[in-house]
């Protein structure tokens, strides 16, 4: 995040009133920035430099503000204080303007084709009539330096350069020479040097030599000459001192070279749009004209506008809010997206501006929305989402063994996962060759050579560091070390492994044998030879040699315990004996019912996924149908959603017990999610939603209950079942009450109908229910659990089991169905009565 | 424990007076050593209120070993005068004698003899009076019997300073009954045996009281390390709230699934090499999902699924290179790719693994840490139920201001909708890490302190505080 420093008074005297540092703190929370620090120029250098340096420091309040890193428009004082005063509806977000020339000849930048092997990319542009003040001028440098660190990457895919165009005269050349072959005095310097010459001057400069590394190599450079030959600027280092800028330029010529020309495109508009605002044509600038090696004219600054479309229903569902569709839009305004609602449904057009380059997706939008409404403001909600929690097994096993070895009295280390060679290759007398490790290719130190392959030099460094305290020492560690491993898409694996160590004044072999006759106890592994486990001698550099064992599982070698090699121990600055066990635990995670989990994903996509184009998709949005009529009513009345609500109330779906067309018809039916007062409707709505994707696929519907906008009399074809014409009428002219009524008895009948064919699926559930204690008054608790009356369900006998203590559960049976009574309903029900239930369990759930 | 039968014969003295008795005269008519019932005053004490002992001391005179020797046989004067005959002694003769040399003197200062040096055969001694009368034996026989008082301060200096007396304090009890008391008292023990028990024995014992304010002995136990019972504690949490474990065994990671399919484009700062460490071996990962890698090439080249991309050149190269893993999340991405492949359902998602930062080190950054990470992805989840999740996860912690030490947010769509999860699927997540609650859990300053080799294991030992995990910030 980058932390902008803007001079306190300045601010307050732009932004047009002061704060206290409470209150701006609050405003930049509020805008979602941070107020990071207060504090002065003196006050840095003093902590930095000391306090005899500070003393002739200027002591004004500086704000240092942390602005989010794409942020890039509010990284200067103007572009802070426009996003404020827009944000507070103070001022209205400025529109940028592109102009041409009074003369109507824009300056001309015409790229060679050198410049494709070390910077291919330019843009340019103008701010005619500028005024500069001595804050407006610093302003100007620091915003450079700020986007020169951030977006430009240290200038490595773009470099700006700033000029006095008064003092140059176009068209410029943009091209790129042997070092050797340019030659110009540079900025604040008294002589002309040639850019081999000026490599070296700047290797010591403090701030150049940090960029000289991105052209130094090149056989070429680049270079910007005005028509006369004067050079602009040797981009990305330094600007030629011939058009520099003063206090006094009235007029200034922007280049930006670059690697990236998007970046580059984004830079100049950043650039113009924040420092328009001096032109004498306030937030107008005047375009220049970049030429490519191939002929083509591209006409810069863009200063582009883009609009997009989307609906309040998309910022409210991401948000998690419920606002009007001219809220959003209002809130969408103040952060400087200029928006509208279009009258077509809850759509909103939204206008990013050329200075909102991070915005780049609706998500950014609804981000933005959320931020304007305020975080705080939004309600917290818990997700709905019914997961069942796994361990990942070999954690599940690592925390287990960890528990009981430390039970057994080793204490767990925590040791890094990076070292040096050293440390897993010599130190243990074996070659870094033979230990498979995975090597890192820009460490900063030797400490972060390799990651580890073994565990044990951890241990016996936190010995050497712990030499003090009593002994005997006794540590593990379960942890993870890393090895190549060809088979895997990255080259390399982790393996899990187990490591003790026992350090006293005896080797104590035994207390480490009796460590791993543990171990396997608890891995419930006997020992024996074959399907067991067992020791058997073995060669190691690490161990004293015959004092070491390899230790095998099932006839496979799993690791290696024994007494450490004097020499081990040495190197490792230790002076008492050692001895170790180190072993995998993978081999021991046996068969799990579980799952297993891999981070191995498959090369080969199992489902065709249908990813729409934009195209498409935006199609999708304007397919939906206009009309609103259904045989609830109209669905974009209040009316029409209460049938439809009443209609929900005891049905999943429109027709059956599986979403179907119809489900899907009635849905595009309604014009926008339904509001939470018709609960049934909602649920409903939220269900059909989620088959969005597969939607096409669902099966046909058996009634048509979406009426055609154009031809209401199709509502008789509603039915299937023609026998009788309810609502015939000789009135060509109905009355709108007259189609009210018909809408509504038409609404009965299919609500009457769609019950009739349905076979009422019925279940016969066995319910515990616990009392609060002993002391509970059971027959009450009997008493309060039939009072509970739904329709669709039927209580049954009961009877009192004994649970213990004295206390006894209520067994009941009842027969419900299914589409009436949920179990969920009904536990919620009988756990109302707090004083008597403690809990209600489903003890038996059969369907009839 | 004193002697039973000293004890016994202590307490029937005791009995039969009722203003006391004094410690010493017991032991001088119990003819036994005062110490001995000093003892069973003692042991006797400490047994509850059975007799009431209050300390007294006084002062007497008593005889030095000399002094007892000139009681009995005389001074030494006196013995050398004794030991002269009438017709004299050569002096060799006399300093023979055990009390020759210092009675010899006294005895010539006494006049009671005179020598004769110019006497043939070598000086010879000679009485000079008759008869003497030994003072000092008789006074020490006084102050034997127990007469002192019958000598005057100075006589007694005298003495003393003649080391025949010194003189001795005397501590003493004056023993009165106690208000349960008792003839008989039980011997108490100071621990109940295997034996007692069998035998019921117990049951009669009186039994030593312990001295709690002692400290116990600290038991032989091995120690499990604070950071990983951190660990333990956020696993139970995320287990408590339904959270399934992602297997994040997997340090050593490509840049594809670690940056690119989570959008972040291949100029992005943190895939700069200053703080993220590279692999020269294996410097590069293969067998991508050619079909994913093609769109994740084309949101961020070109843009889609409603994005604008980032409009630049990417280049699979740099998505190849291996790296050690700069948080969790590249986990993440495989596994939600993963759920993408097969028909959408929802889930929570969890991990706590170590991640890798090339940074500069300090006080409290290492360049490897643990990385808690929760992830749910369902249908239309929003930034209120984000912020309920994160409420209801960081409640359970005790942890009031969460806002400060973690990063939350929604996946974008540019990384979700190329993986082929659903368009109406959101996936909420949140990032932490572990060492910065368990330092300030434990009040630890340096990191080092905690993690890796040059850890404290005294800190180890002792930071195991375990009765609730509130956070004081």
């Amino acid at each position: 995040m980058p932390t902008v420093g803007v001079k306190r008074d300045l601010l307050f005297k732009a932004l047009g009133r002061t704060y206290t540092d409470e209150e701006f703190d609050e405003l930049c929370f509020e805008f979602g920035l941070e107020l990071d620090e207060i504090t002065s120029e003196k006050e840095i250098i003093s902590r930095e430099q000391g306090d005899s340096k500070a003393s002739g420091a200027s002591d004004i309040i500086l704000y240092k503000i942390d602005v989010p890193a794409n942020r890039y428009d509010l990284l200067c004082l103007e572009g802070l204080v426009r996003g404020l005063q827009v944000f507070k509806n103070k001022l209205e977000a400025p529109r940028y303007r592109r102009v041409s020339p009074v003369n109507g000849e824009p300056q001309k930048l015409i790229i060679t084709k050198e410049t494709a092997a070390v910077r291919p990319f330019a843009v340019a542009a103008v701010l005619r009539n500028i005024t500069f003040t001595q804050e407006r001028y610093d302003s100007f440098i620091e915003l450079q330096e700020k986007l020169h660190q951030n977006i430009c990457r240290k200038r490595s895919l773009v470099a700006i350069g700033t000029h006095d165009l008064d003092t140059i005269s176009g068209p410029f050349t943009y091209t790129a020479k042997a070092p050797g072959d340019i030659c110009f005095r540079p900025l604040n310097q008294t002589k002309e040097y040639t850019a081999t010459q000026l490599m070296s001057l700047y290797k010591t400069d403090s701030h150049l030599r940090h960029y000289l590394h991105i052209i130094e190599d090149k056989p070429v450079y680049p270079v910007i000459y005005d028509s006369n030959g004067i050079v602009l600027s040797m981009p990305p280092i330094i600007n030629g001192d011939h058009s520099k800028i003063t206090l006094k330029t009235k007029n200034v010529f922007i280049e930006c070279t670059a690697t990236d020309v998007t970046k580059a495109k984004i830079v100049l508009d950043m650039m113009v749009t924040m420092f328009s605002e001096y032109c004498s044509q306030p937030f107008t600038v005047e375009e220049a004209e970049v030429v490519y090696p191939d002929g083509k004219t591209c006409v810069y600054p863009e200063l582009a506008y883009r609009t997009e479309r989307l609906s309040s229903e998309f910022i409210n569902c991401k948000v998690g809010i419920n606002e009007s569709t001219e809220k959003i839009a209002q809130l969408l305004t103040r952060m400087c997206l200029r928006s509208r609602a279009t009258g077509v449904g809850d759509e909103i057009e939204v206008e990013i501006p050329p200075t909102r380059s991070d915005v780049i997706h609706a998500c950014d939008i609804m981000e933005d929305a959320a931020v304007a409404y305020g975080f705080n403001n939004i309600t917290r909600t818990t997700p709905r989402t019914y997961t069942v929690a796994h361990q990942f097994p070999l954690n599940k096993l690592t925390e287990l063994l960890r528990q009981d070895l430390a039970a057994a009295g080793f204490t767990e280390a925590l040791n890094f996962a990076l070292c040096s060679q050293e440390d897993i290759a010599d130190k243990l007398g074996k070659k870094i060759s033979e230990t498979k490790a995975a090597h890192i290719s820009n460490p900063k130190t030797a400490e972060f050579q390799v990651a580890r392959t073994t565990l044990l030099p951890g241990l016996l460094k936190t010995i050497a560091a712990n030499r003090k305290m009593p002994l005997p020492l006794k540590l593990f560690e379960i942890s993870d070390v890393v090895l190549q491993d060809e088979t895997k898409d990255v080259g390399a694996r982790n393996s899990r492994r187990f490591c003790a160590v026992y350090y006293n004044k005896s080797p104590g072999f035994e207390v480490i044998h009796g460590l791993l006759d543990r171990t396997m106890q608890l891995l419930d592994v006997k020992s024996a030879r074959g399907e067991g486990y067992h020791i058997q001698a073995a060669d190691d550099p690490t161990f004293f040699p015959g004092r070491c064992a390899e230790i095998f599982v099932q006839g496979k070698s799993v690791g290696r315990l024994g007494v450490l090699h004097p020499d081990v121990i040495n190197r490792f600055e230790l002076t008492m004996p050692c001895s170790a066990l180190e072993m995998d635990v993978e081999p021991f995670l046996g068969h799990t019912a579980e799952a297993l989990l891999t981070h191995d994903v498959p090369m080969q996509e199992v489902i065709a996924h249908r990813f729409p184009t934009q195209i498409e998709s935006s199609q999708a949005l304007a397919s939906r149908p206009t009309s609103t009529k259904t045989v609830f009513g109209d669905m974009s009345t209040p009316a029409g959603l209460k049938a439809l609500n009443g209609f929900l109330a005891d049905k999943s779906y429109m027709e059956g017990f599986a979403a179907t067309q119809a489900d899907v018809a009635v849905f595009d039916a309604i014009p926008s999610a339904p509001s939470p007062t018709f609960c049934h409707l909602l649920r409903w709505y939220k269900h059909i939603q989620s088959f969005q994707r597969e939607r096409a696929g669902l099966p046909p519907a058996k009634s048509q209950f979406v009426l055609q906008a154009a031809a209401p009399a199709a509502a008789n074809d509603a039915s299937d079942d023609d026998d009788i014409d309810l609502f015939g009428s000789d009135d060509e002219a109905e009355s709108a009450e007259a189609a009210r009524i018909k809408e509504q008895r038409l609404a009965e009948y299919a609500a009457k109908k769609s019950k009739k064919p349905a076979l009422i699926a019925k279940s016969s559930i066995l319910l515990d229910v616990k009392p609060w204690d002993d002391e509970t008054d059971m027959a009450k608790l009997e008493e309060c659990v039939r009072s509970v009356s739904m329709d669709g369900l039927l209580w049954g006998q009961s009877k009192l089991v004994p649970v213990g203590y004295g206390i006894k559960k209520l067994q009941i049976g009842c027969v419900v169905e299914d589409e009436k009574v949920g179990t969920d309903l009904l536990e919620e029900a009988i756990t109302a009565f707090e004083e008597y239930v403690q809990s209600v369990d489903v003890a038996a759930f059969n369907k009839i | 424990m004193a002697d039973t039968g000293v004890v016994e014969a202590l307490l029937r003295r005791v009995e039969k007076v009722d203003d006391g008795v004094d410690s010493l005269e017991v032991a001088t008519s119990l003819e036994l050593d005062h110490q001995v019932i000093v003892g069973a005053v003692k042991s006797l004490q400490a047994v509850g209120d059975v007799i009431s002992a209050e300390l007294r001391s006084s002062k007497h005179w008593e005889l030095t070993d000399e002094g007892r020797e000139i009681a009995e046989h005389g001074s030494h004067e006196a013995r050398v005068f004794g030991s002269i005959p009438v017709e004299g002694l050569p002096q060799s003769e006399l300093m023979k004698l055990s009390f020759g040399k210092i009675g010899f003197s006294k005895a010539m200062s006494n006049k009671w003899i005179r020598l004769d040096k110019a006497h043939e055969g070598g000086p010879r001694i000679f009485r000079t009076v008759e008869s003497i009368e030994d003072q000092v034996r008789e006074k020490l026989l006084l102050l034997q019997k127990g007469n002192a008082s019958q000598l005057e301060e100075k006589e007694k200096n005298e003495l003393k300073k003649r080391k025949l007396l010194s003189e001795v304090t005397v501590k003493t009890y004056w023993i009165m009954k106690g208000n349960s008391f008792s003839t008989t008292v039980t011997k108490q023990e100071t621990e109940l045996t295997a034996e007692m028990i069998t035998n019921g024995s117990w049951k009669e014992k009186k039994f030593k009281p312990y001295n709690f304010e002692a400290m116990g002995v600290a038991p032989d136990c091995g120690h499990l390390h604070p950071l990983m019972k951190v660990r333990t504690q956020f696993r139970q949490i995320f287990l408590e709230m339904g959270f399934t474990e992602m297997p994040t065994n997997n340090f050593i990671e490509s840049s594809f699934w670690n940056f690119d399919s989570l959008f972040q484009p291949q100029q992005h700062p943190a895939r700069d090499q200053h703080d993220t460490f590279f692999l020269s071996d294996p410097a590069l990962a293969h067998d991508f999902p050619q079909d994913y890698l093609e769109r994740v090439k084309k949101v961020h080249s070109e843009g889609g699924f409603g994005s604008q991309g980032y409009k630049y050149d990417w280049k699979i190269e740099e998505a190849k290179k291996n790296i050690l893993r700069t948080h969790t999340t590249a986990v993440s991405a495989r596994m939600l790719y993963k759920l993408a492949q097969q028909k959408f359902t929802p889930v929570k998602y969890f991990s706590i693994d170590r991640v890798f930062r090339n940074e500069t080190l300090d006080a409290t950054h290492l360049a490897e840490f643990h990385q808690i990470e929760g992830v749910v992805a369902d249908y239309g989840l929003t930034l209120g139920d984000l912020m309920g999740v994160l409420h209801q996860f960081f409640t359970k912690l005790g942890l009031k201001k969460w806002v400060e030490v973690g990063n939350s947010g929604i996946f974008r769509p540019e990384m979700l909708l190329p993986m082929g999860l659903p368009e109406d699927v959101s996936v909420i997540a949140w990032g932490l890490s572990l060492e910065r609650p368990t330092m300030i859990k434990y009040g630890i300053n340096n990191i080092r302190e905690l993690v890796g080799h040059k850890v404290n294991l005294q800190m180890v030992y002792d930071k195991c505080g375990w009765t609730d995990f509130t956070f004081r910030m």
